[in-house]
């Protein structure tokens, strides 16, 4: 599956492993959306369900406290041929931005509003990015991991 | 000024009034009496018929995932209590086992089968839950009467094995907080004697009723390849007819060795999803039973008259320097308030000192015990996966509950994320109500079963 992946894309795979029985594969951001369309078309892939999307912080992990900080995470699972896919596309600071992939699921739109609200990561081309979780006067972005877990937020409502 | 009829004094401009038609905004929630759960539907009317819709959730939000990161790893059990919490059990083990995937390690097979046959007591929980409820918003309020008698008596018996009903915290990191108490089995089978009248009762009130039909049959209907699309798992996707059920299509724990059948329905509307719950019942209520009869080490009927000693006596002992011996003597504790003796912990919990906390005899009794066990519970200690990823998905109630746990080496996970079953068919929800009619919002977001815990975390 991985092998497949990677002859299909050539650079846009950086890297796979399969830690724990997990297949994954880690993308660049230009090969994000071309992936996801081969896996969900392919006939013997045919990852039909996107299970979720969800990104991980990597400001203090061992290891990548110069890589990119972020990775956006896409969980993939395949109905008829009962297998799973993790994808995985590190995202810098500077530049939190990953293509859309609304065109493709539907229920994209949703699960990139709250990787947007929970860390700060742009969708580009999502139609309606806005917090799901949160409200919108909120600041910062709670998942982040320099966002302290105690910090107050100011209050909002109308004033009395 | 044109003359006005008495029917446009009273209703305006609008549709049906032949001054031009005019849209109607209305607000249900995110505190409505016919919404169960804090969420909140924008809808636009035309009329009575629903034209568009925003949902807004998130009323619930209390940084589940944050929190998380802040504690060691058996820390975050209390917090998955409280995601789906009509089955709290469920979640329990989900995390239990993601983290378990992480460790690389294996937990006993008897622990499996509990682990099986108390998350198939929560899905019928869940499922009496979600069902009673949406027959009460269409009217029928002794169906929920009956359902909540029927969830009391499970409950019960989750209260027996865990010692909570809600909040239960009864999973641990390879394993589970104690074995089960004696005599469960009698117990089980007598409880779902109960509930198997009350769901043939409800068959009989509700299932052929005129009223409840038209109201649930076509309504909020979703074709099985859209319902994909949109990421939707669970009874939701079974009743569009896809035969897509983790616990045979991945088998987790001990399902690959029960027998059991994977309704499904065709439609995909109310009617269905009423009817897969209803036949998923009685599969659950199966499983169950296959689980207790062929439960490793069978039932629990020990009598430990004559040979325990109580754990006060057990620590004095301990102090006062009585250790010949002592570490052979078993206590008695009760399973759901002090946690479990030596026995219980061989049968239910993997074998790896640096996961599993020691028995008690073995903490209290010897000093290889208590270090072993200050080990796990202190700062900077316990347990300490090595790095990396693992995800782990479990069949929950509303369907796929997924567990994706990062880890940096440390004793604290480095990022959780739970992937909540509700949430893909509340953001369908626009797409299931649209150009119907407002009344049929209720019983459409019933059938849903949107548990604000696991939709906003």
């Amino acid at each position: 599956m991985l092998a497949r992946l990677k002859t299909r894309l050539g650079a846009g795979v950086t890297d796979t492993h399969a830690h724990r029985g997990d297949h994954t594969a880690v993308l660049t951001r230009e090969a994000l959306v071309p992936a996801l369309a081969f896996c969900r078309d392919e006939p013997d892939l045919r990852f039909d369900l996107l299970a979720d999307i969800t990104a991980v912080d990597y400001l203090r992990y061992p290891g990548r406290e110069d890589g990119p900080r972020f990775d956006v995470v896409y969980h993939l699972y395949s109905i008829p041929h009962r297998h799973r896919l993790r994808l995985r596309v590190p995202v810098e600071l500077d530049d939190p931005v990953v293509p859309t992939a609304t065109g493709l699921w539907p229920i994209a739109n949703w699960l990139e509003r709250e990787v947007w609200d929970m860390f700060g990561i742009r969708f580009e081309g999502h139609p309606d990015l806005r917090r799901l979780l949160l409200y919108e006067e909120f600041e910062g972005h709670p998942l982040r991991k320099d966002y302290p877990i105690e910090r107050r937020q100011p209050l909002i409502g109308p004033k009395i | 000024m044109t003359e006005r009829s008495t029917t446009e004094l009273f209703l305006g401009e609008g549709p049906g009034t032949s001054r031009g038609g005019q849209h109607l905004y209305v607000n249900m929630g995110p505190a409505h009496p016919a919404m169960h759960g804090i969420i909140r539907i924008f809808a636009e009317l035309d009329g009575e018929t629903v034209v568009k819709t925003d949902v807004e959730i998130g009323y619930l939000h209390r940084a589940f995932e944050k929190d998380c990161e802040v504690g060691p790893y058996n820390n975050a059990i209390p917090y998955t209590d409280r995601l789906n919490y009509v089955s709290p059990l469920i979640n329990n083990f989900g995390y239990a086992s993601a983290v378990e995937k992480l460790l690389g390690i294996d937990i006993t097979d008897r622990c499996k089968y509990i682990r099986v046959i108390m998350s198939e007591i929560s899905r019928v929980c869940d499922h009496l839950t979600c069902v009673g409820a949406s027959a009460m918003e269409l009217g029928a309020f002794t169906v929920f009467l009956y359902m909540i008698k029927a969830r009391e008596f499970l409950w019960e018996l989750v209260e027996e094995v865990t010692g909570a009903r809600l909040t239960i915290s009864y999973g641990r990191v390879g394993g589970v907080k104690a074995d089960l108490p004696a005599g469960f089995d009698l117990k089980v089978k007598k409880a779902f004697g109960e509930v198997r009248q009350v769901l043939e009762e409800v068959h009989t009130l509700v299932t052929a009723n005129r009223i409840f039909m038209d109201r649930m049959v076509g309504i909020g209907a979703m074709s099985g390849a859209e319902s994909v699309a949109w990421g939707i798992t669970g009874p939701l996707l079974r009743a569009a007819g896809v035969n897509y059920d983790l616990r045979k299509a991945q088998p987790y724990w001990a399902y690959d060795r029960m027998q059991f059948e994977v309704p499904l329905g065709k439609n995909g509307d109310n009617f269905d999803r009423f009817l897969v719950r209803m036949a998923e019942m009685e599969q659950s209520m199966r499983i169950a039973e296959q689980g207790l009869e062929g439960l490793p080490g069978g039932s629990i009927q020990v009598d430990w008259e004559g040979k325990a000693i109580d754990p006060a006596a057990y620590v004095d002992r301990g102090k006062q320097g009585k250790t010949e011996g002592l570490l052979l003597v078993p206590i008695q504790l009760s399973p759901n308030l002090q946690g479990q003796g030596r026995d219980a912990q061989r049968r239910v919990n993997a074998d790896d000192k640096k996961v599993v906390l020691p028995p008690k005899e073995t903490a209290y009794g010897s000093i290889e015990g208590l270090m072993n066990h200050f080990m796990l519970v202190m700062d900077g200690y316990g347990i300490r996966p090595p790095v990396g990823e693992a995800y782990f998905p479990v069949e929950g109630a509303n369907g796929e509950l997924g567990f994706y746990v990062v880890s940096d080496g440390t004793d604290r996970p480095y990022r959780v994320r739970c992937r909540p079953p509700c949430l893909p068919p509340v953001a369908a929800l626009p797409r299931m109500i649209e150009g119907q009619m407002i009344a049929d919002i209720i019983p459409t977001f019933g059938s849903v079963n949107m548990i604000g815990g696991e939709l906003d975390r």
